[in-house]
């Protein structure tokens, strides 16, 4: 504290000569504030009236007619809900056993915790595009081609090309650090005194895990799981090359075809329509179902997550 | 006395579980060195493949080439030409000219923005912009590039009257918008995180509120901030759909930021599509991708050590 103090009146002596009152730093920062929010509003408020003639139920349910001019986008809703929610079957259980494990297994600082946490949190930063490379590379072109030269006498490619399955793989690698960086919070948050007596009852690790933590987590887990939709539901860079069409004539029903999804949609609607002036009230209307997709998610996460926070003020 | 509620079970039904969970554990690990061998195997044919070096070897991808007789030698990249040019250069400025401008755009903004909530704003206006920061950080980039595509674009060549309505500004801006997040978060948090004795004794030794924040707060969490606009960087340099869809995608040599650009990360994505596999083409493809890779690792890696280091300093203090 005395060192606090000094370091302190250290740094005050020396900038004796700046004194400020604070209103104009204040006023700065504020517009900066002002600023992003606006363009904020300025991009919902653009997109929301742009699409929202477009948007009715049969928009939804009706798939696109006449070149993606007329019609609706329901293969790409479709496509989009089947593609995460297989995502979600991979990533769920292996980024919450990851966070047990970096939360009950071993000490902070021990090297496989290191080790484990730089690959997450670089997890998070490796661009979209790279790990569309990688689906490419590793799922449809070494495992998928792999298990065609055990299934298959040479022939047509039946797993050996981009699907579904290799996409919802991809994405699910990319979406891991969000669940894991959820549940870790979730944990930390559970009471050391109901392990304590978990253990004094004669629980082992595992039991303790299975019923008492997990259990206790469930909202934070519950809220990596939203996160993750929500960002993999978004992303497009990794998809394009493991298994998104421009246009299918039928939906998605195996785990090696090809589908359509809401993010790819927009993107071949916005830059290889040959009249974009046609395209547009349907391309504003898609704009808009992910935008609120999205939001949705992304409240329902927060919300929880907050609850969550006042419920053990001491997180 | 009631019966125990936990019996307990087999060790090898315990050994088998844990054993499981570990295993999961180093997925991301796993998944992490993956990525890198998986990708560096399709761009080793440019270091060892002399029929693809004839193309595009390394040298031919950073100096100048003479692609024709009579011609002065120059940079190109114009990888479906009869004479396939291989040349980065054009694609590295754009990168840099897209990432820079992102920067002057969303650093200044988030920052501010940062020093704001966590200095001046009453705690009801902090729980308006965090949220908001968090709904900014989770549009996803395609809708930030139909919005500079289609809105943004217009609206600035309607002002300025640029003769490229796709350029480096427009994908710039963009760019930004999906920055802002992280920068914000990350200097939020390193600043929200200095320990409050340091604002006592700024305060009792008599310093107002803005010598507070200019004078002990800002410099303790100026590495955070610091870090906060590296990694933003290493974000914008890995985007791809916002300049994809928003920059023009044109590879011209030039430092202008009115011209349109074609950046590493939406040439892969434009043209692996329809690039024949195990070409030349191809392997130069992921050998951009590795380079991508490599660098926002080595930036990323950078941040999180001067994130931890500050930690280590700011929660030594507080002792």
């Amino acid at each position: 504290m005395n060192q606090t103090v000094e370091k302190v009146t250290d740094q005050l002596n020396l900038g004796q000569a700046r004194r400020g009152t604070g209103k104009l730093p204040r006023a700065m920062t504020f517009v900066a504030v002002a600023i992003i929010i606006s363009m904020l509003l300025i991009l919902a408020v653009n997109i929301g009236i742009g699409g929202f003639g477009v948007l009715s139920w049969e928009f939804l349910t009706s798939p696109p007619e006449n070149g993606m001019e007329e019609g609706g986008i329901f293969p790409a809703i479709f496509g989009t809900v089947f593609l995460v929610l297989l995502m979600i079957i991979f990533v769920v259980p292996v980024g919450v056993l990851t966070a047990v494990y970096l939360s009950e297994f071993t000490q902070a600082d021990s090297r496989p915790t290191r080790l484990i946490r730089i690959a997450v949190n670089n997890l998070a930063g490796v661009p979209s595009i790279v790990f569309g490379l990688f689906g490419l590379g590793f799922f449809v072109g070494f495992i998928g081609t792999g298990i065609d030269r055990l299934v298959t006498d040479g022939g047509r490619p039946i797993w050996g090309q981009p699907a579904i399955i290799w996409a919802a793989l991809t994405l699910s690698l990319l979406t891991l650090p969000v669940v894991i960086v959820s549940t870790e919070e979730a944990l930390r948050s559970i009471p050391k005194e109901m392990k304590d007596a978990s253990y004094a009852l004669g629980a082992s690790r595992l039991q303790t895990i299975t019923k008492i933590i997990l259990p206790q987590a469930m909202p934070g887990i519950l809220t990596g799981g939203i996160l993750a939709i929500s960002r993999g539901a978004g992303e497009v860079a990794p998809i394009m090359f493991t298994g998104a069409a421009y246009y299918l004539p039928y939906l998605p029903t195996k785990l090696n075809h090809q589908f359509m999804e809401l993010g790819y949609h927009i993107y071949v609607m916005a830059t290889q329509s040959p009249d974009i002036e046609k395209t547009k009230p349907i391309l504003f209307g898609t704009v808009l179902v992910l935008l609120l997709l999205t939001f949705m998610l992304n409240f329902t996460a927060i919300y929880i997550r907050a609850r969550i926070r006042t419920r053990r003020p001491n997180v | 006395m009631t019966e125990l509620k936990f019996k307990p079970k087999s060790r090898l039904r315990e050994a088998i579980g844990e054993g499981f969970i570990s295993l999961n554990a180093f997925a991301a690990l796993i998944g992490i060195l993956l990525i890198f061998v998986f990708i560096f195997k399709e761009a080793v044919p440019i270091f060892t493949d002399a029929e693809v070096q004839e193309e595009a070897s390394v040298s031919k991808m950073i100096f100048k080439q003479q692609y024709y007789e009579g011609q002065k030698p120059k940079w190109s990249w114009q990888p479906n030409s009869d004479v396939p040019k291989y040349s980065l250069l054009p694609l590295f400025l754009g990168t840099i000219k897209a990432a820079v401008i992102a920067m002057l755009f969303a650093a200044p903004l988030a920052v501010g923005a940062a020093v704001f909530s966590s200095e001046f704003a009453s705690k009801k206006m902090r729980e308006t912009i965090k949220p908001a920061i968090e709904i900014l950080a989770g549009i996803p980039s395609v809708v930030l590039g139909f919005f500079a595509l289609i809105l943004l674009a217009t609206f600035l060549q309607n002002v300025f009257g640029w003769t490229f309505r796709l350029n480096a500004v427009n994908a710039g801006i963009a760019l930004g918008l999906a920055v802002i997040p992280i920068i914000f978060t990350i200097a939020e948090d390193a600043m929200t995180a200095v320990p409050q004795s340091l604002r006592d004794a700024a305060m009792a030794l008599g310093a107002n509120s803005w010598q507070v924040s200019t004078m002990t707060v800002f410099p303790a969490a100026l590495p955070g901030i610091a870090a906060g606009v590296v990694l933003g960087f290493g974000r914008a340099i890995g985007e791809t759909m916002i300049v994809l869809m928003a920059s023009g995608n044109a590879a011209i040599i030039s430092v202008d930021p009115f011209v349109s650009i074609r950046t590493f990360s939406a040439t892969i994505a434009a043209e692996l599509g329809e690039v024949v596999f195990g070409s030349a083409h191809y392997n130069v493809l992921f050998f951009i991708g590795t380079l991508l890779f490599i660098f926002t690792f080595a930036v990323n890696l950078g941040g999180e050590l001067i994130l931890a280091r500050l930690k280590v300093k700011i929660q030594g203090k507080m002792k």
